[in-house]
């Protein structure tokens, strides 16, 4: 035992005992045998007391917490083989009160950042909670916008497949993040809210992806506008509506493009061993620009039942169609079949393994193996 | 659309500040369960041969030596934390003829999952026993969003059937 405070209880019980009127003489009588061995018993809960009141950093009693997750990836599709270890995550939380405290999280993607690699080095979360009462919070700063079923929760062991759903990340986009502020909470028992007032999306060729700027040196012409209504008042169901609006989704450089409007909604049920999810989303774009291109539309939509066959073991089918050009007379949709299982031989580690098959618009075929962890 | 916005924030933000955390405190729930007539506590020693099963259970070894517990008839009440995601959440939770009789949460830390203090939620775990492999008899749906509050609350309803078969006076 290393603990200087166990070490201090122990020359303590000595000293006490030493010091003991006790010590003096040994008990004779039944009265002096219970009296001493009452003593003892309160020496013994003084001990236990102190040894369980000490704490250590990265403990429930320290005001920092760090956690993460992170992801390794092979791909082995018709188009290319590789393999990556797609994120390495931090998360780094403070609580400076009981009301007001810090959530960040710190990224690496694809190993190795810097000019000429393929990595980056991501800010993804860093924002201040302030808790108003029992049932709002105030927050500020950089944080994920409050849409769809992966944009917030995405840690590896929670999800199937090795990738995230393609639906999600070319209409939503997940993972999406602003700078800003906002204000969530309960409305009533399983009805919660947020809403939000960020930084927007900056895309000159209107595809919602690549306008992210993840709050670096980000225009602020145009706000965004985002609400969110979630309904969690059955155990195994969530059922959510996020509205998201911007007023220009080009910040201004672009005449031609004009305000943009996300509607998404999705449901997750779970019934013991079954789960079922379904997402749809929808951007609606306006001006001669994107409807030139037919991305005055844009929309996905998946539905994905799975079951777990043991706590350990689970398959999952997924079903994704998506279209950044819905708004053109030419048929764009792309359509993606997913089929394969998860492995937790820990609830917090997975590995994964995913059959892949995309048709329409895209053509490719394949699958993949990962494993994931989250602390 | 953008004032609408700016109004309900700025509304939010005048309500009173107070800290979001306490349901109730434990010794008014222990109150409430003797219906005020409380038993004196007893303590359950970690020994060795209930720490395995424990760190079983828990995942993790208990960090306290010894569980405080009151217990009355063959009725035992429970006061247990467990981390959700980072923060201790503060439980509960009465045993009786080795079923649950209650789950209630008493104090909850995280920003996130408090759906899990509703009855809606800690309705699943009454009447709930536990099996000789130290898991529940049942399936608790969780809270979507609400997955490692679920889970330790989970935790907790076993942990507190396992420690009420070992308590002084189970028969």
């Amino acid at each position: 035992m290393k603990s200087p405070i166990a070490i201090t209880c122990l020359l303590s019980l000595a000293g006490l005992s030493f010091t003991s009127p006790l010590y003096a003489a040994q008990p004779t009588t039944l009265e002096e045998l219970s009296d001493a061995f009452m003593e003892l018993e309160q020496k013994v809960d003084m001990t236990a007391e102190m040894l369980e009141q000490g704490g250590t950093a990265g403990t429930a009693d320290s005001k920092t917490h760090i956690g993460g997750y992170g992801e390794l990836h092979y791909n082995n599709l018709d188009s290319g083989k590789k393999i990556d270890f797609h994120r390495f995550v931090l998360f780094i939380n403070h609580q400076f009160s009981d009301r007001i405290r810090l959530n960040s999280e710190f990224e690496l993607e694809h190993s190795i950042a810097g000019e000429g690699q393929n990595g980056e080095v991501e800010l993804e979360q860093a924002y201040i909670d302030i808790d108003l009462n029992d049932n709002h919070t105030a927050r500020t700063g950089l944080f994920l916008i409050p849409v769809g079923i992966m944009n917030e929760t995405h840690e590896p062991p929670v999800f199937y497949g090795v990738e995230r759903n393609p639906v999600e990340n070319a209409i939503i986009p997940t993972t999406w993040w602003e700078g800003g502020v906002g204000v969530n909470g309960e409305l009533a028992p399983g009805w919660s809210y947020d809403v939000a007032v960020t930084s927007g999306l900056e895309s000159a060729n209107y595809l919602p992806r690549s306008g992210r700027n993840k709050v670096s040196n980000a225009p602020a012409e145009n706000l965004a506008y985002t609400g969110r209504v979630k309904w969690t008042g059955l155990p195994g169901t969530e059922i959510a509506t996020t509205v998201h609006v911007q007023d220009d989704i080009t910040q201004g450089i672009d005449p031609t493009a004009g305000g943009a409007t996300l509607f998404e909604t999705h449901a997750v049920v779970t019934r013991g061993k079954t789960t079922v999810k379904a997402l749809y989303a929808m951007w609606d774009l306006d001006g001669s620009g994107p409807a030139a291109l037919g991305r005055d539309e844009q929309t996905g939509w998946y539905v994905e039942p799975s079951f777990k066959i043991t706590d350990k073991l689970g398959v999952f089918a997924r079903v994704n169609e998506w279209d950044n050009e819905a708004g053109s007379s030419v048929d764009t949709k792309k359509k993606q079949t997913d089929i394969g299982l998860n492995y937790w031989p820990h609830e917090d580690v997975v590995f994964k393994l995913d059959m892949v098959e995309q048709s329409g618009a895209i053509d490719d075929e394949g699958f993949n193996l990962g494993v994931g962890f989250q602390y | 659309m953008r004032r609408f916005f700016i109004i309900i924030i700025l509304c939010m933000m005048a309500q009173t500040a107070m800290a979001r955390d306490v349901y109730q405190q434990p010794q008014a729930f222990i109150n409430d369960v003797f219906n005020g007539n409380v038993p004196k506590p007893k303590m359950l020693w970690v020994t060795k041969e209930l720490a395995p099963d424990i760190k079983e259970i828990l995942g993790h070894e208990l960090r306290v030596l010894r569980l405080r517990y009151w217990q009355r008839d063959g009725k035992s009440a429970w006061i247990l934390e467990e981390i959700g995601k980072e923060q201790p959440i503060t439980t509960g939770i009465v045993i009786n003829d080795n079923r649950i009789e209650q789950v209630k949460v008493l104090i909850y830390r995280e920003n996130r999952g408090m759906e899990v203090r509703y009855p809606f939620f800690t309705d699943q775990y009454k009447g709930a026993t536990l099996h000789k492999n130290k898991q529940l008899d049942r399936n608790i749906d969780g809270i979507s969003g609400a997955t490692l509050s679920v889970r330790a609350l989970t935790k907790l309803a076993r942990l507190a059937l396992y420690l009420h078969n070992h308590a002084d006076g189970t028969p």
